[in-house]
């Protein structure tokens, strides 16, 4: 009962402050796992009135984030018993039994050269069987129909150019709607695209969370690195081996000014921004090893956290900035400890495989998400904090560089397809597995960003 | 020290002064100087030739391969490494880049520092064999660029190396 949905690339003629890019939309995706067991929606297409038609289609972009989620099942359209474009329009007779549990209707109409007024409704079909337009006493002490079936309207004129970003949006208020969390589907993602056919191999790239809209940051014949997000999205560290040895850089994403943060003896790698946005997590291996060390951006001044001979790196702060999770092999293999900054007290956080790396909190600091190796296969696994339960979340091959959306529903990572590396989504709870393969070469490295 | 300016150095240098040389007969003292100079270039052409033949011969001879998540040398290399050492010690002014690599397995991150296990692993072997700290350094590319972008066991033995790069 999965629906496929196939996205369609689009070719889009982007300018950036210094770099010109022809930027075709590199990544496109392609769905694995399907949701039968995810909430049963209906996004009907939206009515279109008007000479021009815009290119994006607003109910399916709606209908492709919710499915990502991994919480929703929107049906196809041929399924729809009606396709209204109102909430009067609405029979909720014909969608008694369809099982959907919410519909979105909605309309678009030219208004102008390149102008279009969209209005949207949610309806809880639930509440609607309850008895569309139950009387009710208003404040000025007349019978009117009730309304409460109606979880959300909205109305607004655009371009055309803004119904991507604003399909996103009514994602964002249907998602929260129903299930009372944080959207995060006007979101981005940061990855390196590798082409070892072209001059300049290596390139940071910028995207929507779903592969489209690709702004090029960053060429490079040498690696590039770990890109990693500002707490307020506004630029990226990243690491770069342009000058034959391992730097850190911090770009701006709007002025592609870009700054050099550290460059010292040795290995300059793993930057993470603190959530305050003050202070950088890396690794370096400046006095002999490699360690955890916290950089005060403004003052450069540094504080080494770890001390050990064994491998120390990985970084990533807890969601409260009080400790930092690291990956070490200090106990032979590779696993995951803490180290509260205020005490410098380290522990070790897993116990089971044969190996656990990159280890990353959830927004909500209740699990951690990491990459376990077990029977030698490496996958993102899920461990709740408190009882430790771990959870494989993927079957794909050489799984690697997890990155969590920020409302903590989705994980995006890079992975081995075929011959060559993808990004790859997976619902936090396993169910909903996509796969975005780049168009030319290899991707990797993935960041999701903060909310925007 | 930039070894291949030295080269072209005197790659210029030698034609210029053995023209030089033959251009010249009227004054004993000068041919005899004259002959003396080119005497001197022809003994610095074949030093360099020997400089180069030398540096072709040792990459030829310039990975060191390394067990999964292992950074030891295994005894096979070492006459490989003998013999890097030996030119080190012998010509003092040229310097090497120890490169450190891994296979995909594993992470980017914790491949980068594995990696630079590898290249110091390198570098501490040629030190115990006399060689000067100043004259070898470490750059670790972890994961980021096989030789063979497999997913094959062999494809993965080939990515784990150090390369010696002068």
């Amino acid at each position: 009962m999965a629906t496929m949905l196939k996205l369609i690339k689009f070719k889009w003629l982007m300018l950036l402050a210094l770099f010109a890019s022809a930027a075709n939309a590199s990544l496109e995706i392609v769905i694995t796992d399907g949701v039968d067991s995810a909430r049963p929606i209906a996004v009907v297409p939206f009515k279109f009135e008007g000479a021009t038609q815009p290119s994006e289609n607003i109910s399916q972009i709606v209908g492709a984030d919710l499915m990502r989620s991994g919480k929703f099942n929107p049906i196809h359209a041929m399924k729809m018993p009606q396709q209204p474009q109102t909430s009067a329009e609405f029979d909720v007779k014909l969608w008694e039994k369809s099982g959907v549990e919410a519909v979105v209707v909605g309309s678009i109409k030219e208004v102008g050269l390149d102008r279009y007024n969209i209005r949207y409704e949610l309806i809880d079909v639930i509440r609607a069987k309850g008895g569309v337009g139950q009387p009710m006493m208003n404040a000025a002490g007349r019978l009117v129909a009730g309304s409460n079936h109606i979880l959300h309207s909205g109305q607004i004129t655009i371009s055309g150019k803004q119904f991507r970003s604003y399909a996103h949006k009514v994602s964002d208020v249907v998602y929260e709607k129903l299930t009372g969390e944080r959207g995060a589907f006007q979101t981005k993602i940061a990855y390196v695209l590798v082409n070892d056919k072209q001059e300049f191999r290596y390139r940071l790239a910028v995207s929507d969370y779903d592969g489209e809209n690709e702004q090029i940051l960053l060429r490079s014949k040498e690696p590039l690195m770990s890109p990693t997000w500002s707490p307020d999205g506004t630029k990226l560290a990243y690491v770069t081996f342009e000058r034959k040895q391992s730097q850190i850089y911090i770009q701006d994403r709007f002025t592609a000014r870009r700054s050099i943060l550290t460059s010292f003896k040795g290995i300059n790698s793993a930057p993470v921004w603190s959530p305050d946005g003050r202070k950088m997590a890396m690794t370096l291996s400046k006095d002999g090893n490699t360690e955890i060390y916290v950089m005060d951006i403004a003052s450069k001044a540094l504080n080494k956290v770890t001390s050990h001979r064994a491998i120390d790196t990985e970084p990533s702060w807890s969601p409260d900035g009080s400790s930092i999770l690291f990956t070490s092999e200090r106990g032979g293999n590779p696993q995951i400890y803490s180290v509260d900054l205020a005490s410098n007290q380290t522990s070790r956080v897993t116990f089971e495989g044969e190996m656990n790396l990159a280890g990353r909190y959830t927004p909500n600091g209740l699990a951690i998400v990491m990459v376990n190796r077990t029977n030698g296969q490496y996958n993102i696994a899920r461990m709740d904090k408190t009882t430790r339960y771990m959870q494989v979340l993927t079957r794909t091959y050489l799984d690697e560089s997890p990155s969590i959306a920020p409302n903590g529903s989705m994980i995006i990572y890079s992975t081995l397809h075929g011959s060559s590396q993808v990004l790859a989504l997976v619902s936090m709870d396993g169910r909903f597995k996509a796969r975005l393969p780049a168009a030319n070469g290899r991707v990797k490295s993935p960041a999701w960003s903060p909310f925007l | 020290m930039n070894l291949n300016k030295v080269l072209k150095g005197l790659l210029v240098a030698v034609p210029v002064l053995t023209l030089a040389a033959c251009s010249s007969n009227k004054d004993a003292d000068t041919t005899q100087a004259t002959t003396n100079d080119v005497v001197q270039q022809t003994t610095d052409t074949s030093a360099a030739d020997a400089l180069r033949a030398e540096l072709e011969a040792l990459r030829q001879q310039n990975t060191i391969y390394f067990d999964f998540d292992k950074s030891e040398i295994r005894s096979e290399f070492a006459s490989v490494l003998e013999a890097h050492s030996a030119f080190l010690k012998k010509t003092t002014t040229v310097s090497v880049t120890v490169e450190g690599h891994t296979d995909a397995r594993g992470t980017p991150e914790y491949n980068i520092a594995l990696g630079e296990r590898r290249g110091q692993s390198v570098v501490k072997y040629l030190e115990n064999l006399g060689v000067a700290a100043g004259q070898m350094s470490v750059v670790s590319y972890g994961e980021e660029k096989p030789v063979d972008a497999g997913n094959t066991e062999d494809a993965f033995a080939k990515n784990r190396r150090a390369v010696l790069v002068y």
